[in-house]
């Protein structure tokens, strides 16, 4: 994946650019508003990482300058201002994701691999597959290895954004945003307990799990 | 000049001064103008009866007239003279030259002699009275008058001493300068009394202020208990500083728990990292501490999230961002969060059907949040009860909207405690056993401030009580 990274602080942007190569991508950093800009508009990039607040032009602009000619590379907003209104501004500028300062990387990455434009065609399917496992999102059924498969409402919509991104890494953060529209990080492990039900679910009766936890990270469904 | 009272003295006394002078200047000339206004009418008056004299009985009769009025006390100016300017009858010995000639009202003073005036004393010391110039001054008068011919030629004035006015004048003088002077000794007084005594006190507040700035936090600003306005100030800065003081006392402490807090992780953190550097080679046991790294990371970083949305909450949100919500989704939607995480702990976890409008003026978010920490707290605390319960539930009462999460846990029996759990990092000693940064209900009273609300810790039988409630809609 090749990440665009726009972030002034060269300690940071050194890190981001050094922990994507790790994790086998290829990041391009730029430490200004309009260097970020033209690296954009010029390159191809897949996503882009973009800090708030930045020299010679500020994120926001620089994001709604992209947007107004075209380009819907996506972006996630690097902030360390954390609040619903700034997420709100920040979405509303044009960008696809936020995150605040301080963050995990693994969040970080876990994000941006979601927000990968090449991978997140799936939006118009209505079946998802992962292995053995089958969604139907018009049926609101749930098929594993033939088996009908019975999930609250809550648990269906967990298992389908999860099959969304199968194979990909997602946060306990990225699930309570996307599955309960919540922003906050619940004190305890309730996401926790919600997966464990559903893979109690999903994986109880049948030979091979399929809900696998990544440690330090979040889960991933993928097929073993 | 370097205190105030004496340059607000030197003022004042200018300003009056000024003041004074203006309005002696206006009285005089008005005063002035008056007299002559009078005297011009005294004038015009006896010419009329000198008149009416002269065309009764003729020049004899006129001169009769004119000689027994000149000779009253306090006489005015008389004079008759022939076409050539001798004098023949009057009171009036010699004129400045030329009066005479002008026929009508005179419009400047001039000067005169009145007759058997100046030349008896000035006999003594000169020979010749002739060559005496008439002008001495002594006897020299200021006058007006009117000069007019009568049908033969002959001519006649009538005029008044202007020495009246002149007294007038001299008088309004030294009112004048008496005035001055009171006043001059009134600045030196005002700026004695304001400058020495006033002002000492302001010198000494601000002396307090200084060695209150040098480090004596503890101490106050003088108060006389006069009960004026510099008691007033100083109370109301003693009342500032001991505000101050307060607000410090609360930062110290919020910063002492921040280093306890965090220190406390930031410590096993590196224990851990030592400990994982002294001790197995093995890969799996790095692995293992590095993820218990993260883990302790992922932990401050929340406490931190929290520390600053706190304090931006504290700091005044805006309260634009705040929409009508549902009170009762978002219950559901936050206890369907936690449920399973409640059951797994073995509490039940329940909310009642609410029927009913519970629309407030709020943020999902922050509302969600607010509940969730105060359910995640009720859920911890009530885990180790008998057949352990949260119930939450939305009422309405009076137009107040109230959010109740009630647990059956060991609550909090004191007052105070109950009190004290909402401020920040505080931990009340039964809970320092429960995991949590212990910002979780400073989140939630936080909360509620920014919706205009209150968060109330009720004893509950037995357990808690947390109660959020909401004013109000502003509308609709």
């Amino acid at each position: 994946m090749k990440i665009l990274v726009v972030e002034d602080d060269r300690e940071a942007a050194d890190y981001l650019e050094k922990a994507f190569a790790e994790a086998g991508h290829t990041a391009h950093v730029a430490r200004d508003g309009e260097t970020g800009f033209a690296l954009a508009d010029a390159g191809d990039y897949d996503v882009m990482v973009v800090d708030r607040m930045l020299p010679r032009r500020d994120g926001l602009s620089l994001i709604a300058g992209l947007r107004s000619r075209g380009n819907t590379t996506p972006v996630l907003i690097l902030s360390a201002l954390g609040e619903v209104d700034d997420r709100v501004t920040g979405l509303r500028a044009g960008g696809d994701d936020y995150l605040t300062k301080p963050y995990a990387f693994s969040e970080l990455l876990a994000r941006v691999e979601v927000l990968n434009r090449r991978a997140s065609s799936k939006e118009a399917e209505t079946v998802y597959r992962t292995g053995d496992l089958e969604l139907d999102r018009l049926s609101h059924t749930v098929k594993r290895a033939g088996r009908e498969i019975t999930l609250q409402p809550r648990e269906f919509r967990l298992l389908e954004y999860l099959m969304r991104h199968a194979g990909q890494v997602v946060t306990r953060t990225m699930l309570l945003e996307n599955v309960w529209d919540y922003h906050f990080d619940p004190q305890t492990n309730v996401i926790d307990v919600h997966v464990s039900r559903l893979r109690g679910k999903i994986e109880k009766g049948f030979d091979s799990p399929i809900l696998h936890t990544v440690r330090g990270a979040g889960y991933m469904l993928k097929a073993s | 000049m370097r205190t105030t009272a004496a340059r607000l003295s030197a003022l004042y006394f200018i300003l009056f001064a000024l003041c004074a002078v203006l309005l002696v200047f206006y009285m005089t000339s008005l005063s002035a103008s008056m007299l002559a206004t009078q005297t011009m009418e005294t004038i015009n008056e006896e010419v009329q009866g000198l008149d009416r004299a002269y065309r009764r009985g003729g020049l004899p009769f006129l001169v009769r007239v004119v000689e027994q009025r000149s000779r009253q006390p306090g006489a005015n100016l008389y004079l008759i003279a022939d076409p050539n300017g001798r004098i023949l009858t009057g009171n009036v010995e010699s004129l400045e030259p030329g009066v005479l000639e002008t026929e009508g009202r005179t419009e400047t003073p001039f000067t005169y002699q009145r007759y058997g005036e100046g030349t008896i004393e000035r006999r003594a010391p000169d020979v010749s009275e002739l060559e005496a110039p008439p002008a001495a001054t002594e006897t020299r008068h200021a006058a007006i008058a009117v000069v007019s011919r009568l049908p033969n030629q002959m001519i006649v004035l009538v005029g008044r001493d202007l020495g009246e006015p002149e007294r007038f004048r001299a008088v309004v003088q030294r009112a004048l300068i008496f005035a001055l002077s009171i006043m001059a000794v009134g600045g030196l007084l005002i700026w004695y009394f304001v400058g020495r005594r006033a002002l000492k006190r302001i010198d000494s507040i601000s002396d307090a202020g200084k060695r209150i700035m040098g480090g004596d936090l503890a101490g106050r600003l003088p108060v006389t208990g006069a009960g004026d306005e510099f008691d007033r100030l100083s109370e109301n800065l003693n009342a500032m500083l001991t505000r101050i003081a307060g607000l410090n006392e609360g930062l110290k402490q919020v910063s002492d728990n921040i280093a306890h807090d965090l220190k406390t992780p930031l410590t096993r953190l590196r224990n851990r990292a030592e400990a994982a550097l002294a001790g197995n080679p093995e890969a799996d046991g790095y692995r293992e501490a590095l993820e218990a790294t993260i883990a302790e990371s992922d932990r401050l970083i929340k406490t931190f999230n929290a520390i600053l949305m706190i304090s931006r909450l504290e700091a005044g949100y805006s309260a634009e961002q705040l929409s009508k919500v549902d009170l009762a989704t978002i219950t559901r939607d936050v206890v369907e969060l936690y449920e399973p995480a409640a059951e797994e702990v073995g509490v039940r976890l329940e909310a009642p059907h609410a029927t009913g409008s519970f629309i407030v003026d709020g943020n999902r978010e922050l509302i969600g949040q607010a509940l969730s920490n105060i359910i995640d707290n009720a859920i911890k605390y009530s885990a180790g009860a008998v057949e352990p319960a949260v119930r939450v539930s939305v009422e309405s009462n009076n137009g107040q909207i109230s959010l109740k999460v009630a647990d059956n846990g060991p609550g909090i029996p004191d007052q105070t405690d109950r009190d004290r759990a909402t401020e920040r990092f505080v931990r009340l000693e039964q809970s320092r056993s429960q995991p949590g940064s212990g910002l979780g209900l400073s989140l939630a009273n936080a909360v509620m401030k920014l919706h205009a609300g209150r968060l109330e810790l009720l004893a509950g039988s037995p357990g808690l009580t947390v109660v959020m409630t909401f004013p109000e809609t502003r509308s609709g």
